[in-house]
C-alpha cells in the first residue's frame, strides 16, 4: 500500500514537473487522436449528410450496418489495418507501417461510425421542414445539405468530441498498427500497458491521471455542448 | 402566355389521389386564392408549383417551359414559397432573411441594404441581431415572408399565410401582400381555408374539394353564383332548395318548389330540374307585407335564433326552411322571437339556379 502511495506521489511530481518524456506522450496522443478525429469528421458530415438528405434503396439498412460498427473490437480494426498496411498487403507499398500515420488510419476507421452514425440521428433530428424552406428559397442540393448540418450543428459537434474520446482511449489498434516504439509511436493508451507490465507504475500512473482527465473534459464538453440544444 | 399552367396534374400517395385532374393557370400580377376545407390538396398544389413534388401524372409548367428536374432549381429561384407553419433557421433574423440571397450568389456588397430594407417594411427593424427561433408567431410569420420576398420572386406561393395570427397581425400581413402584388405585379398564390380570405385579397378564386378544383372564377362568381352544392355550401350559400323551372319569359323564371314557387333570373328552361341557391343576407325580414322591389316575399315563423357576434342568424319555416342572416340591430329592432310571424322577402337575382343534372 505505501509502495502504491509513493507512486501516485512521484506520478503527480512527474505530471508537474513536467517530465519530458510524458509530455512527449501526451502530445503524440493528442495530435494522432486529433488528427483522426479531423480526417473521420470530414468524411463522416458531409456523407452522412448526403445519407440523410438522400432516399435510396437499402438506406435502412446501411444505417443499421454503421450503428452495429460502433461497437467493432479495436484491436479487429487494428488486424484489419495491419494485414492492408503490412509489408505484403495490398497498401504495403506505401511503408506506412509501424507509423503514427498508421495509427491515424487505424483510428479513423475506428471512429467512423460512431461519428457517422451520431451524424445521421443529429440530421434526422432537424425539422423535416427546413429542407423544404431551403430548397423553396433556391438552394440547390448542396446548399440545402450544408443548411441541415448548421440546423444540427450542436448534436454534430456532441458526436465529434465522442469520436475523438473513442480514439484517444483505444489501444489495440495503436499497439497492432504503430507497434509502440519509444518517441515514436508510442501514446498515453500504449505507454500505460507497457510500463504497467514493466512495474514503472507511478510513469503509468501518471498517464493514467492524464487520460481520465482528457476523457473527462471531452465528457464535459460533450454535455455543454448539447445543453445548447 | 400564362406565368404558370397546373396541365390535368394527378398526384397520388401511395393509393389516395390527392390531386385529381387538376387544370389552372397562374397570370403574372394577378392574385389567385385557392381556398377548401383542410385536406382538399391545396398545399400539393402549391408544392407542385414550387416544383418541390413531381406530380404523378400531367405537367406543371413555368414561363411556357417544362421543368426538368435541370432546370429545378433555376425555376425556383424565381419563385418564392411561405410553408404552412413556416421554419426559420437557427440564425440571426437577418441571417434568414439574407439566406435566400447568398445561395443565389447575390452581390455580397448588396445584401445588407437589401435585407434591411425589407425589414423595415415588414415592420422589423432593429430585429437583425435576434435569434429567429425566439421571435413570437406573428414575428416568424413575417420573417418567412421578408425571406420570401427579398429576391423579388416572380410568383410567391403562401400556404395558410395567416392561420393561427392575431387580428392585427393578420391585417398587416395581409397588407403587405397587396401591396406587393401592387407595386410589383408579383403574381400571389395563396391557399386558405377561410373563404373570407380569399374574398379580400384575390382577383380569382378556386375552389378545391376532395382534390379536385371544382370552381375558378372571380370571389362575386363563387360566392353569388357557385357551380355546384358543394361550393355553395362551402362559400357559406346556406339555403340550397330543389326545384323545378315552371316557366321562362325572357330570363325571367318560375321555379316550383313541392307547393311553393319563387321567381329567379335564369336561362334554365321550363322542365329542368335544378337547385336553388339563396345567400342568408339576400333575405331580408319585415313584420308586415314588404315593399314591391322584391319579386318574392314568403311568410312564415321564427323557428330559430342565434346571435353571433354583430349578427343574427334566423331560421324562417315558410313550408320550406330559410336561413337569414340579419344585423344583430336590426334583429333587435324588429323584436324578433322564436314563433314570431314574420315575411322573408329577397330579389329575383339574389336566386342563383344551377342544373341538377350530374351534381346530384
Amino acid at each position: 500500500m505505501a509502495e502504491l502511495w509513493q507512486a501516485l506521489k512521484d506520478a503527480i511530481h512527474l505530471i508537474v514537473s513536467r517530465d519530458p518524456e510524458v509530455i512527449d506522450i501526451t502530445w503524440r496522443s493528442l495530435r494522432v487522436s486529433a488528427a483522426s478525429t479531423i480526417l473521420a469528421a470530414l468524411i463522416c458530415i458531409p456523407l452522412g449528410g448526403l445519407i440523410s438528405f438522400r432516399n435510396f434503396w437499402g438506406k435502412r439498412l446501411l444505417i443499421n450496418i454503421i450503428q452495429t460498427l460502433y461497437s467493432v473490437p479495436t484491436v479487429c480494426v487494428g488486424l484489419f489495418v495491419f494485414l492492408m498496411l503490412s509489408r505484403a498487403g495490398p497498401l504495403g507499398a506505401f511503408h506506412l507501417f509501424f507509423t503514427p500515420t498508421a495509427m491515424v488510419i487505424a483510428q479513423t476507421l475506428l471512429i467512423v461510425p460512431v461519428m457517422l452514425g451520431l451524424t445521421i440521428s443529429a440530421l434526422s433530428g432537424v425539422d423535416k421542414t427546413i429542407k423544404d424552406t431551403t430548397l423553396s428559397l433556391g438552394a440547390n442540393e448542396f446548399q440545402a445539405i450544408w443548411a441541415i448540418i448548421k440546423e444540427a450543428r450542436f448534436a454534430i459537434v456532441a458526436g465529434v468530441l465522442l469520436g475523438f474520446g473513442r480514439a484517444i482511449s483505444e489501444v489495440g489498434a495503436a499497439w497492432i498498427v504503430g507497434g509502440n516504439f519509444a518517441g515514436y509511436t508510442r501514446v498515453l493508451t500504449t505507454a500505460i500497458s507497457l510500463y504497467s507490465q514493466q512495474g514503472l507504475f507511478a510513469l503509468a500512473m501518471a498517464l493514467g491521471i492524464i487520460l481520465i482527465t482528457m476523457a473527462l473534459v471531452v465528457n464535459i464538453a460533450v454535455n455543454v455542448v448539447q445543453q445548447r440544444r | 402566355m400564362s406565368l404558370t399552367e397546373a396541365i390535368d396534374v394527378n398526384q397520388r400517395f401511395g393509393t389516395k389521389a390527392v390531386l385529381k385532374d387538376v387544370s389552372l393557370t397562374v397570370e403574372t400580377g394577378e392574385v389567385l386564392a385557392i381556398i377548401g376545407p383542410a385536406g382538399a390538396g391545396k398545399t400539393t398544389l402549391l408544392r407542385l408549383f414550387d416544383h418541390l413534388e413531381k406530380p404523378s401524372s400531367g405537367k406543371v409548367l413555368f414561363d411556357g417551359r417544362e421543368v426538368t428536374p435541370r432546370l429545378r432549381t433555376q425555376v425556383r429561384r424565381k419563385i418564392s414559397m411561405v410553408l404552412q407553419k413556416p421554419v426559420v433557421f437557427d440564425a440571426s433574423v437577418y441571417d434568414n432573411v439574407a439566406y435566400p440571397l447568398r445561395v443565389r450568389k447575390y452581390d455580397r456588397k448588396a445584401i445588407p441594404e437589401k435585407v434591411n430594407t425589407l425589414l423595415k417594411t415588414v415592420g422589423l427593424d432593429g430585429y437583425q441581431k435576434r435569434n429567429a427561433r425566439t421571435l413570437s408567431g406573428g414575428e416568424t410569420q413575417k420573417v418567412a415572408l421578408a425571406r420570401a420576398l427579398v429576391t423579388d420572386p416572380q410568383m410567391l406561393l403562401l400556404d395558410e399565410p395567416t392561420a393561427n395570427l392575431d387580428p392585427v397581425s393578420l391585417n398587416t400581413i395581409e397588407g403587405f401582400i397587396l401591396k406587393f402584388s401592387r407595386e410589383r405585379a408579383t403574381a400571389i398564390v395563396i391557399a386558405t381555408h377561410e373563404m373570407a380570405q380569399g374574398q379580400r385579397l384575390a382577383h380569382r378564386i378556386g375552389v378545391m374539394m376532395e382534390g379536385e378544383l371544382i370552381q375558378v372564377g372571380k370571389p362575386e362568381d363563387i360566392f353569388y353564383a357557385p357551380s355546384d352544392m358543394r361550393v355553395a355550401q362551402f362559400v357559406g350559400v346556406e339555403n340550397i332548395l330543389r326545384g323545378r323551372v315552371a316557366t321562362n319569359e325572357g330570363g325571367l323564371a318560375q321555379v316550383g318548389l313541392n307547393s311553393h314557387s319563387l321567381e329567379a333570373v335564369t336561362d334554365h328552361r321550363p322542365g329542368e330540374e335544378v337547385h336553388v341557391f339563396i345567400r342568408p343576407e339576400e333575405i331580408t325580414i319585415s313584420l308586415q307585407s314588404p315593399s314591391s322591389s322584391a319579386r318574392n316575399s314568403f311568410s312564415g315563423e321564427v323557428k330559430l335564433m342565434a346571435l353571433s357576434g354583430p349578427y343574427a342568424r334566423v331560421e324562417i319555416d315558410c313550408g320550406f326552411t330559410l336561413v337569414t342572416l340579419i344585423t344583430r340591430r336590426s334583429a333587435e329592432e324588429l323584436g324578433l322571437k322564436v314563433g314570431q310571424q314574420v315575411h322573408a322577402s329577397f330579389k329575383a337575382t339574389a336566386v342563383h339556379v344551377i342544373s341538377r343534372a350530374g351534381s346530384g
